[in-house]
């Protein structure tokens, strides 16, 4: 991998605790991701990964703990918040607007972004229309960057799986978003698409700088493209730090094969 | 000829008013994925509000009825709607995000009973009349190529201009603006709209108060034809059939709909009602509406409801 520049801590998770009733979802997770860096957070199923990343969205609301944005300290947060400060996310289960084609869906990502007079859009009218242009045409970036020039006007809901996980992401890419939160972007993938969103990914972290916090069930695709670990089980925190590191770590080996008895 | 011109053009203007109110319900649906019970209260709602206002503001402030009077009474009843969509939100809505559809189809049934108790309550439950001054003579149009010519009511072409207008107006606000797209993405996942941002709660307001606006659009010409009263919210159930026709996601759809069910329903009252012993035009729509839901459930130009396993 070749080597960049990771900046300071931009989003620093303190002890973090979220309950659903009787069920401890996390317990007291303190981790931090740094400006330009891919930190990974894995663990087995149920260990609290998404909801881990819905905290930091702003769509669970943890009982305990802060996180810190760019210096600025949240114990809670609404969604729209969280995204006007910058902080963009892909979805596990894909939610994408499945009645609107692939340029609609990512022009939905750069709603926040227009602001013309609401009268000058509907005429498409001077100022109105020399903006939806300038958008239209990162859109169209975007979706040159994402190869998926040739569905541009396909509804998302007839596209094949992967290719809508493509267009989740071309979605947040187009926040122009300086922290990325992706959950899962390859389950469900065949390898030759897994590679593919890898190349993306990379990239994305690569040409936009863009932080990226990715949850991730393939331990190769994972040891391959972070440049930090988290590890969780059962909502605790067990490991912590560079791929090599978490990879020895005895209570990550015992979470993930098991102890001997 | 110059009959079966008559009833053809008496069912399309019927069928312009069918579909201003199929447009109320295509314009939820398609900002929330929900049927808005709702809608044909809301129509006797402001009707209501507006017939009374048009008596109670001249009144108020001391002048005489007319254009000026009516026009305070829609801006005040269009601010009354939007208080409604305000209310509706923080109350019912708000609390069902990201919850199942269904729930808020049971909300809107809600809303529906609270609105047509509430507006006779307030605004009292006699029959009232609203005179926008619209006209009301018919005219005769084509003297020189049909005998006695056809006739036209006058009133009917207004309301079907004030249609078409509607739907070129809402059309842009959905196709090019902004908000036209945020209120397209709410409908489809709400989960998904906040994380890139998109205000839930205001969205809400902006599409219900459009609804109470279309509301009112419907309600006063409904009103001025058949006067203000509990039935209005009747008239309601005709859009059904014109949605399903059209399709629930389709604003040319919910006008063509409607002028096939006021035409359809005109003419086989007059032309096959006396072989069967009339009454057809009672059923005619739900009957077509049966048809369609057997042979093209999205509607004529619905969106294909296309479901990957």
């Amino acid at each position: 991998m070749t080597s960049k520049k990771i900046g300071d801590v931009i989003l620093d998770i303190k002890n973090i605790s979220l309950r659903f009733g009787g069920v401890k979802a996390l317990t007291d997770i303190s981790f931090n991701v740094k400006e330009h860096e891919i930190r990974s957070i894995i663990g087995p199923n149920g260990a609290g990964k998404s909801s881990m990343l819905n905290c930091i969205n702003g769509v669970y609301t943890p009982q305990e703990g802060s996180i810190t944005f760019r210096g600025q300290t949240f114990s809670h947060m609404n969604s729209r918040q969280v995204a006007e400060m910058g902080v963009a996310r892909t979805f596990q289960n894909l939610a994408l607007f499945k009645g609107m084609s692939v340029i609609d869906n990512i022009m939905t990502g750069r709603n926040m972004k227009i602001r013309s007079n609401l009268l000058l859009q509907a005429l498409r009218w001077g100022p109105a229309e020399r903006e939806e242009i300038a958008h239209r045409e990162k859109v169209e970036h975007i979706i040159d960057f994402l190869e998926i020039q040739a569905w541009r006007k396909t509804p998302v809901g007839q596209l094949p799986y992967g290719l809508q996980k493509r267009v989740d992401l071309g979605r947040a890419l187009a926040m122009e978003p300086q922290v990325l939160l992706l959950d899962e972007p390859m389950a469900g993938m065949n390898v030759e698409e897994k590679q593919d969103m890898c190349r993306f990914i990379l990239d994305v972290n690569d040409e936009f700088g863009t932080t990226i916090v990715l949850i991730e069930h393939d331990m190769g695709v994972v040891m391959d493209i972070s440049d930090r670990v988290v590890v969780l089980d059962y909502g605790k925190k067990i490991g912590d730090g560079a791929p090599d590191e978490v990879r020895d770590n005895e209570d990550v080996i015992r979470a993930y094969l098991g102890t001997a008895h | 000829m110059g009959f079966f011109l008559e009833t053809l053009i008496g069912g399309l203007m019927v069928g312009t008013l069918y579909a201003l109110i199929a447009i109320g319900f295509v314009l939820i649906f398609k900002a929330s994925g929900v049927f808005n019970f709702a809608q044909g209260a809301m129509v006797l709602f402001s009707a209501l509000a507006m017939a009374r206002f048009a008596e109670w503001i001249p009144g108020w402030l001391g002048m005489a009825p007319g254009v000026v009077g009516n026009l305070l009474a829609i801006v005040v009843t269009l601010a009354l709607m939007v208080l409604v969509a305000w209310v509706i939100e923080r109350f019912a809505l708000r609390h069902l995000v990201n919850q199942e559809p269904i729930a808020l189809l049971m909300a809107t049934l809600g809303i529906a009973y609270l609105l047509d108790g509430l507006g006779p309550m307030v605004f009292g439950s006699a029959v009232y009349s609203i005179n926008v001054g619209m006209p009301k003579d018919p005219v005769f149009v084509m003297d020189g190529l049909i005998p006695g010519g056809v006739m036209l009511s006058l009133e009917d072409l207004y309301a079907a201009c004030i249609a078409a207008l509607l739907v070129v107006c809402l059309s842009l606000f959905f196709q090019k603006t902004k908000t036209g797209r945020a209120l397209r993405a709410v409908a489809d996942d709400h989960q998904a709209a906040q994380s890139i941002g998109i205000p839930l709660s205001r969205i809400w307001v902006i599409v219900w108060s459009v609804a109470g606006g279309v509301a009112l659009v419907v309600g006063i010409i409904w009103g001025s034809k058949l006067g203000v009263q509990y039935s209005l919210s009747l008239v309601a159930l005709k859009a059904l059939p014109v949605v399903i026709l059209g399709g629930l996601t389709s604003l040319p759809g919910a006008i063509i709909g409607g002028l096939i069910i006021g035409v359809g329903e005109k003419l086989s009252e007059v032309y096959i009602g006396p072989m069967v012993g009339g009454g057809i035009e009672t059923w005619f729509a739900y009957g077509l509406a049966l048809c369609f839901l057997l042979v093209r459930p999205q509607g004529l130009f619905g969106d294909k409801i296309i479901d990957r396993v």
